[in-house]
């Protein structure tokens, strides 16, 4: 149990306060309701430049790094489809530094043409590091483009290309700070070695008197189900050839979020689960295979991508990863199973909150999936799912007019 | 106006704030157990949710093989067959009980590590004891190991991160030292099973290992240990001395994928390791230079010119010899732009003195961090391995702490002075 206590300023800001006085440390999270999926398609990448904008002043603050740094503090920020946070991890003591920081920053950025300039061609680098210069590396584009005809789920965190990052103007960046990073659409965690008492007065204090903004009312396009398979192939300067497969699932909204994650740990993930044992170990046709889903708001996609053995054809390794859905549509899974898939959940939430920094984010997450509390039910719904459940929803997922599939051939072949 | 807001506060003034220099940092002691074998175990008793883990540390790293990967391929096959089970049997115990089991082979030593609920680790010490004692290297995971290194091989060959690290490497150390061997296919190739046995036998079955335990410990650990580990064979192997034989040439220049959109660029000479009284010194050096987001590096070459995404320095983590490095992935056409600014940070470094207040900056900076490093049994047993591995004592760990207090510019310049000189460095850009 993570025990919190929560407050609501009268901006509409959220305020969490999860004390451990066992840590000499403070952590100060704030995260912002607002992701790449509330980017508009012209001017894509936007959510996470301005990430990096966070970070080139505010109002009366010229440089945010360095007088954390000063107060011995360390920080990091990043940008999902769905949500966008910003955490600062500082001795105890100076915790009034991340105060005054993030809470000028919320007032309002120095909005600086040099920053701008500096962080397009850093995030432009950063696209190149990541999507360009990598094998592989352009394969998620093509699939959310596949897979997704109106949900701006279409087009990846980092952005659909450079230009959309090149173009971006002082403008844009003023209209989506004014737009999103308002306290009425934040989350703000303070975690650690803090009372609750010392938290409500610092929120007071530097939070108080922003001005609330007006709630984002988010009406994005909702993607319609799927009627029919859908097939890509691409050619490239990559060594093997590589199987994507994805299926369009349930959001984190939804129940059938917990069946849908321990189908992804039935798969893969380890070195008993299916696919592994039986593609990579006793079949022989991929050097790895992985599942996985993205535990997005909106409803998401599951995916399994693997590369093949040289020499291995792409039917044979595609029928293979069917065969293998096959089973878990038509089989119900054993309880020995099961129990392993619920062991592994409950070992990986308790190692993710031996962290400060890592329950404060997780409480900043399930507040803005609707109540913090909700991080405290998990356990119990996984444990809730049901070997009938698992085939039920394995069915509902793992149908061929869900799928979106790319084949991704090795020019070397 | 916002600016003075109805609580009157001036935001254009900062906090005050305590100096992390200030801050009273202690290395919490662990508890150390011998097992009837002489073997040691260091033990560090602490946290709020019961989990812990083991890590087995044995003399067996890559400077004991013969042949190229027969150390880490040693290592990976623990998992992949003994007597009594299969690979997907070892697996499954440990899935079952939600634990993680990783294996890892470095230079010197190499380490298995389990990661576990505190309530199921009496179930797991036995499977482990058995890896360390009844391992067989079966043929048919050997050939599955061997092809699905060669493949992840053939993708990373065509990263040029990839590719300039193997490649420095190579250059400071030699082909022929464990720090600098080239992964090559035919390596993979060659390996054979006997070869595996061979070295199991000579480096776990008669090796020695030490254990480090942390996370919320059972009452009844050490006689866990004892009954699994207590009869092992507990004799370090005579240590190997390889001699350092760098290129001739310093300043490189590879195509590895002419469409490439970015180069990666690596900087670095050769550097003692942390015995010699200025490793400490040159740690504070580092920070101010490449070590951390404000540096120097980074404040040029990202946040002034765009020319990167990060830039880093740091000393590399090796026991006997070491380098000091610097590393970046920058676009293709700002490389040698890059290069030149890091070049013009280490001569500021050698000519002008650090201010006081950059020089508080990153002392405040440096011990915050090692604040946050030390939060956790997990990141205080991994900080006692460092010293316990390196044959250093916990006065390495408070030397470092005063010297992040004390050192003076005077003394930072004169350390410039004498390892920021560009003629020293190796110099590699691969596209």
């Amino acid at each position: 149990m993570i025990q919190f206590e929560k407050f609501v300023l009268q901006n509409g800001l959220r305020v969490i306060v999860h004390q451990d006085t066992s840590t000499p440390l403070a952590v100060v999270n704030v995260m912002y309701d607002v992701g790449a999926r509330d980017e508009d398609p012209d001017k894509t990448g936007f959510a996470h430049l301005f990430e990096h904008l966070m970070f080139g002043g505010s109002l009366h603050v010229e440089s945010y790094d360095e007088p954390l740094q000063m107060a011995g503090g360390d920080n990091n920020a990043y940008t999902t489809q769905d949500l966008t946070t910003y955490h600062v991890q500082l001795p105890s003591e100076n915790i009034e530094t991340a105060f005054w920081l993030e809470s000028d920053r919320m007032l309002s950025l120095a909005f600086s043409e040099k920053s701008l300039d500096v962080q397009r061609k850093v995030v432009c680098e950063e696209f190149k590091e990541h999507y360009i210069n990598k094998p592989y590396g352009d394969a998620w584009h093509k699939i959310r483009e596949l897979a997704y005809e109106v949900h701006p789920y279409r087009w990846m965190t980092i952005g659909k290309e450079l230009s959309h990052i090149e173009n971006a103007k002082l403008e844009d960046v003023k209209d989506f700070f004014f737009r999103f990073y308002r306290p009425i659409n934040a989350v703000l965690v303070v975690a650690g070695n803090v009372t609750l008492e010392q938290v409500k007065t610092l929120a007071e204090k530097w939070f108080g008197d922003i001005p609330p903004g007006e709630k984002y009312q988010r009406n994005l396009p909702q993607e319609p189900a799927q009627k029919k398979a859908k097939k890509m192939e691409l050619k490239a300067d990559v060594p093997l050839d590589a199987l994507y497969k994805c299926w369009h699932i349930a959001s984190r909204f939804d129940n059938k979020y917990y069946i849908t994650d321990l189908i992804t740990d039935i798969l893969s993930g380890g070195g008993s689960t299916r696919l592994y044992q039986s593609l990579v170990k006793e079949k022989k046709l991929f050097s790895n295979i992985e599942c996985y889903h993205f535990g997005n708001f909106d409803n998401g996609l599951l995916s399994i991508e693997g590369k093949l053995v040289k020499g291995v054809k792409m039917t044979e390794a595609e029928r293979a990863v069917n065969d293998e859905l096959e089973k878990i549509k038509n089989e119900l899974i054993s309880e020995t199973e099961l129990t392993k898939v619920k062991n592994k959940t409950e070992s990986t939430i308790a190692f993710e909150d031996m962290a400060v920094m890592s329950r404060a984010i997780s409480l900043a997450f399930y507040e803005l999936l609707g109540d913090a509390e909700l991080m405290n039910r998990e356990l119990d719904k996984y444990n809730a799912v049901t070997a009938s459940d698992i085939l039920d929803e394995a069915r509902n997922i793992f149908r061929e007019e869900n799928s979106s599939t790319l084949y991704y051939y090795s020019n070397n072949n | 106006m916002i600016t003075v807001a109805k609580t009157g506060i001036d935001r254009t003034v900062a906090p005050k704030i305590i100096d992390a220099v200030d801050l009273n940092l202690q290395l919490k002691p662990y508890r150390k157990y011998i097992l009837k074998n002489g073997v040691e175990v260091f033990a560090i008793d602490a946290g709020a949710e019961d989990v812990m883990m083991v890590e087995w540390v044995h003399y067996a790293g890559n400077l004991y093989e013969e042949k190229n990967f027969v150390a880490s391929a040693t290592n990976f096959m623990l998992k992949n067959g003994t007597s009594t089970k299969t690979a997907f049997q070892i697996n499954e115990h440990f899935e079952y009980f939600g634990a993680y089991l990783n294996r890892t082979a470095y230079n010197e030593t190499s380490a298995i590590t389990l990661h576990t609920l505190t309530k199921h680790v009496g179930e797991l010490l036995p499977v482990v004891r058995e890896m360390l004692t009844e391992s067989i290297f079966p043929e048919e995971e050997l050939n599955t190991f061997k092809k699905i290194m060669q493949q992840r091989l053939s993708v990373n060959l065509l990263k040029c991160d990839f590719v300039a690290q193997r490649l420095i490497d190579a250059y400071l150390y030699g082909e022929q030292h464990p720090y600098g061997r080239l992964s090559r296919f035919e390596d993979y190739e060659s390996l054979t099973r006997e070869q595996l046995a061979e070295f199991y036998k000579q480096y776990y079955l008669q090796g020695k290992f030490l254990i480090f335990v942390a996370g919320k410990l059972p009452e009844n650990l050490e006689e866990l240990l004892n009954k699994n580990f207590g009869d092992l064979s507990n004799k370090r192997p005579e240590g190997k001395n390889f001699l350092v034989r760098p290129a001739p040439e310093m300043k490189q220049r590879i195509t590895n994928d002419p469409n490439g959109v970015q180069g990666a660029i690596r900087i670095a000479r050769h550097f003692p390791n942390r015995h010699h009284p200025d490793f400490l010194k040159v740690q504070v050096l580092n920070s101010l230079f490449g070590g951390f987001f404000g540096s120097r590096l980074m404040a040029n070459i990202r946040e002034d010119k765009g020319y990167t995404y990060g830039i880093h320095s740091y000393i590399q983590n090796h026991i006997q010899q070491t380098a000091w490095m610097v590393s970046t992935e920058a676009g293709r056409d700002v490389c040698e732009p890059a290069i030149k600014e890091v070049y013009h940070e280490m001569k500021t470094l050698r000519e002008e003195l650090v201010d006081e207040e950059e020089l508080l900056l990153v002392r405040n900076y440096m011990m915050g961090s090692i604040l946050g490093d030390l939060d956790g049994p997990f990141q205080v047993i991994a900080r006692w391995k460092n010293i316990i591995l390196n044959e250093l004592d916990e006065s390495y760990f408070y030397n470092s702490i005063n010297t992040i207090k004390t050192i003076t510019a005077e003394e930072l310049k004169q350390l410039a002075e004498k390892y920021l000189q560009p003629e020293q460095f190796y110099e590699l850009v691969v596209v």
